[in-house]
């Protein structure tokens, strides 16, 4: 198995990854301002870019995950408890000894087990979360009637506790981004896209006949 | 006058005046003066009658002979309106500026002015010597009154556009309030009736703008500022602007007017009806329709949705009392009867927007607070008020005792949040039967309480000649009363923003039953996720700190 730079992650997933960014960071700034936790912006204006930048992020969404679809990379988030615990064992305790991070990205698997489940995680309960309670927020006139009052009120809570999950999860996620590896090595896969990944001979092949601009 | 030629004289002259004039200041700041004239009408006449452009009457009345001789009377004058306006009188015996009577069908209770008790001057009832010359009648003075006798009607006062039509009160009250209209001109009835037309802003201002004893006194939004206001003031009245006249939103039918505050219109759902139709309802969406705000934008759709549960008022009526009038706010009668040199008198101790000085205490009526340029209160409103009658009882201990009380919550489909002045005062009422009081306020006799200040024989005698059951026993209640706000509408540069209520510290914060984002708190929540996220950060801190420091620096992490 040879150790080979190649790209895994593709124009459109590095588009969809930092535009994504940048919409949740407005929406979050925007958000903790509706909520009252700042005033830098008119709720005015607040109201404005929190709402178009939700249509954004929900458009972006839809192309994510017709490309998750048509390209087969929804598999690289499914489920696995291999190498989980090794994994988890390292953040908590392997890390502080200096030992090597015990997952190796494959070319079908380019996120280590405790990431993809967080991924997974992201994308099917709090994204789903904060967009289906958001739009449930924004269409409120659609569907509500002059008794509920009461259940904006939950559906707001629901939001808002997405939100302070969201962030969470990116204090995480950049905080992870300096363990194993430094932090630019760690951030240059999600700008050019390459990395170094552990290669079978087939995929070797496959990669420097078919895809030669994918492989260094 | 040749002596006012030579220098020293005048010298002199101008000294001299000048000296009085001090010394008559000061003997007046001494208080050894007190002022005595209780006159409440501060602005009886108009100085200035606007014009009404928007009449489309074929007829100049000036040309009719029935108008062309001598009046002794206003009633001498009906009765020539009447022989070409045959039904004018049959139809206004109709409305409530006639019966001052309202039958509201839903809540069952008997209103208007001829039952109401308030809490400005009280009751209208048994005072009508004094409180009918806002009666649209002529002699309404006690229980004789005919109202079943056409001539009888006031035409004029709602129709002179001559502005030098007036009205005094129908009875002499105590000679402490003799002095009020002293020296009025007489009226030049021929000239009035002459001059008919539509009537303009002071024709309804005239009474309305004067409701509760004074300019400004009672409503909030209603007073002599908008006989000519600006833009600012109002966007509709505006003199130089839309000029619109009263019954261009209180739409009018045979003399019946749109939008009593009696029986409002709290959401009106038809918006502006069929193409070409002309709804009878003095609501906002009656000519805004239901989705006045910008349908193309973001904004705009956000606003139109906010009118299922807000007033248009409530954010376009930013604040009240802002034409330079002030408003009471508070009124004390317990103070009221104290006397200065055996007199009643007044203190001026308010000085409003325009100048002008406000009585901040007065011997026939107590004390009072003024505000201006302040902003109302809000509540749900169905448009239906349930008031304090002079026959509910209540219960003392439960005061503030609410003389009316909006109906509606956030539940009721058909309420709204609308913005209200509130009036707080204490007033007499019947301590044994533990309602409210008739005070027998306006007469000549011992009993009236203008002119003797005796609280036991005015409402004796108030509660007396009513049939009413008095215990004998008065005492002093607090009490509420509830103006909705309609008039004053600003520009909508000066409507409020978002934030004036998604805000911690909102406009509507003490509302009830709505969920307003950046009002409504998430406490726990806050809590909770704060919690949260700092225990992540920490984690995250103590994590990095124990890998900088159990890390071997040898060891590198390049692999």
């Amino acid at each position: 198995m040879n150790q080979r730079h190649i790209m895994i992650f593709t124009r459109f997933e590095r588009f969809w990854h930092w535009s994504q960014m940048l919409l949740i960071m407005l929406l979050l700034f925007t958000g903790f301002g509706l909520h009252g936790f700042h005033s830098l912006m008119s709720f005015h204006d607040a109201v404005n870019w929190h709402t178009y930048s939700a249509l954004a992020l929900m458009v972006l969404w839809v192309f994510a995950i017709f490309w998750h679809f048509t390209t087969g990379t929804w598999r690289h988030y499914l489920p696995t408890t291999k190498g989980l615990w090794q994994v988890a064992r390292f953040y908590a305790y392997g890390v502080f000894k200096d030992e090597r991070h015990p997952y190796r990205k494959a070319y079908h698997r380019k996120h280590n087990p405790l990431q993809a489940l967080t991924y997974l995680a992201l994308k099917l309960i709090l994204f789903p979360a904060i967009w289906l309670t958001g739009l449930l927020y924004l269409f409120y006139p659609l569907w509500a009637s002059s008794s509920s009052s009461g259940i904006l009120f939950w559906v707001a809570a629901i939001h808002i506790a997405a939100a302070f999950a969201i962030v969470m999860f990116i204090i995480v996620h950049v905080y992870l981004l300096t363990v194993g590896h430094a932090f630019s090595k760690q951030l240059q896969p999600m700008i050019n896209g390459f990395d170094d990944v552990d290669l079978t001979p087939e995929e070797e092949a496959y990669l420097e006949k078919d895809e030669p601009d994918h492989i260094d | 006058m040749s002596l006012f030629r030579s220098f020293p004289v005048k010298l002199f002259v101008i000294g001299a005046i000048t000296f009085l004039m001090h010394a008559t200041m000061l003997w007046a700041s001494d208080g050894t003066e007190p002022d005595s004239n209780m006159n409440f009408r501060l602005k009886p006449g108009v100085d200035k009658p606007t014009l009404r452009k928007d009449s489309n009457s074929t007829a100049d009345h000036s040309k009719f002979k029935q108008l062309n001789k001598p009046f002794d009377n206003g009633s001498e004058v009906t009765k020539a309106c009447l022989t070409c306006h045959t039904e004018a009188g049959h139809q206004f015996m109709q409305n409530i500026h006639w019966t001052w009577e309202y039958n509201n069908p839903k809540t069952e209770q008997l209103l208007g002015k001829k039952h109401v008790v308030n809490n400005f001057c009280t009751n209208a009832r048994g005072n009508e010597g004094m409180c009918a010359q806002c009666h649209a009648g002529y002699g309404w003075k006690d229980e004789t009154f005919d109202f079943t006798n056409q001539n009888n009607i006031d035409c004029v006062v709602c129709h002179d556009r001559t502005g030098s039509y007036y009205k005094i009160p129908n009875s002499t009250g105590n000679e402490a309030c003799s002095i009020m209209f002293e020296g009025k001109q007489d009226i030049a009835w021929d000239k009035v009736a002459q001059s008919v037309g539509l009537p303009a802003r002071e024709n309804c201002g005239g009474c309305h703008f004067f409701g509760g004893g004074g300019d400004g006194v009672k409503h909030g939004d209603l007073d002599s500022s908008l006989t000519h206001p600006d833009k600012q003031l109002d966007v509709h009245m505006d003199e130089q602007g839309l000029n619109f006249a009263c019954t261009q939103c209180h739409v009018t039918q045979k003399h019946l007017w749109a939008g009593s505050r009696y029986d409002m219109v709290a959401k009106d759902t038809d918006g502006t009806g069929k193409p070409g139709e002309r709804r009878h309802v003095a609501s906002c969406e009656s000519c805004h329709s239901e989705s006045p705000h910008n349908s193309q934008s973001l904004s705009g759709i956000k606003l139109n949705n906010h009118v299922e549960k807000v007033a248009c008022q409530t954010c376009h009526i930013p604040e009240m009392a802002r034409g330079g009038v002030a408003t009471k706010v508070d009124w004390d009668w317990r103070t009221a009867g104290k006397l200065k040199n055996g007199q009643g008198y007044k203190d001026h101790e308010y000085t409003q927007g325009n100048g002008e000085q406000r009585a901040t205490y007065k011997s026939i009526k107590g004390s009072f607070k003024y505000n201006e340029n302040f902003a109302p209160e809000y509540h749900w409103f169905n448009g239906q008020m349930v008031y304090t009658t002079i026959n509910t009882q209540f219960d003392a201990s439960k005061a503030p005792i609410n003389i009316n009380m909006m109906s509606g919550d956030a539940a009721d489909p058909t309420a709204r949040i609308w913005p209200f002045k509130k009036m707080h005062t204490v007033q007499p009422y019947d301590k044994g039967n533990n309602t409210l009081v008739y005070m027998h306020l306006w007469g000549v006799d011992d009993a009236a309480f203008w002119g003797n200040y005796d609280y036991s024989k005015a409402i004796n005698e108030g509660m007396n000649k009513n049939n009413l059951p008095y215990s004998g026993e008065f005492g002093f209640i607090e009490t509420h009363s509830y103006w909705p706000i309609t008039h004053m509408v600003a520009p909508k540069e000066d409507a409020l923003s978002c934030a004036d209520c998604h805000a911690k510290t909102g406009r509507l914060s003490s509302l009830n039953g709505v969920y307003i984002p950046g009002n409504t708190n998430h406490k726990w929540l806050d809590i909770l996720g704060l919690f949260f996220v700092f225990a992540t950060l920490l984690g995250v801190l103590i994590h990095a700190i124990i890998r900088k420091f159990s890390a071997s620096p040898s060891a590198s992490k390049e692999d």
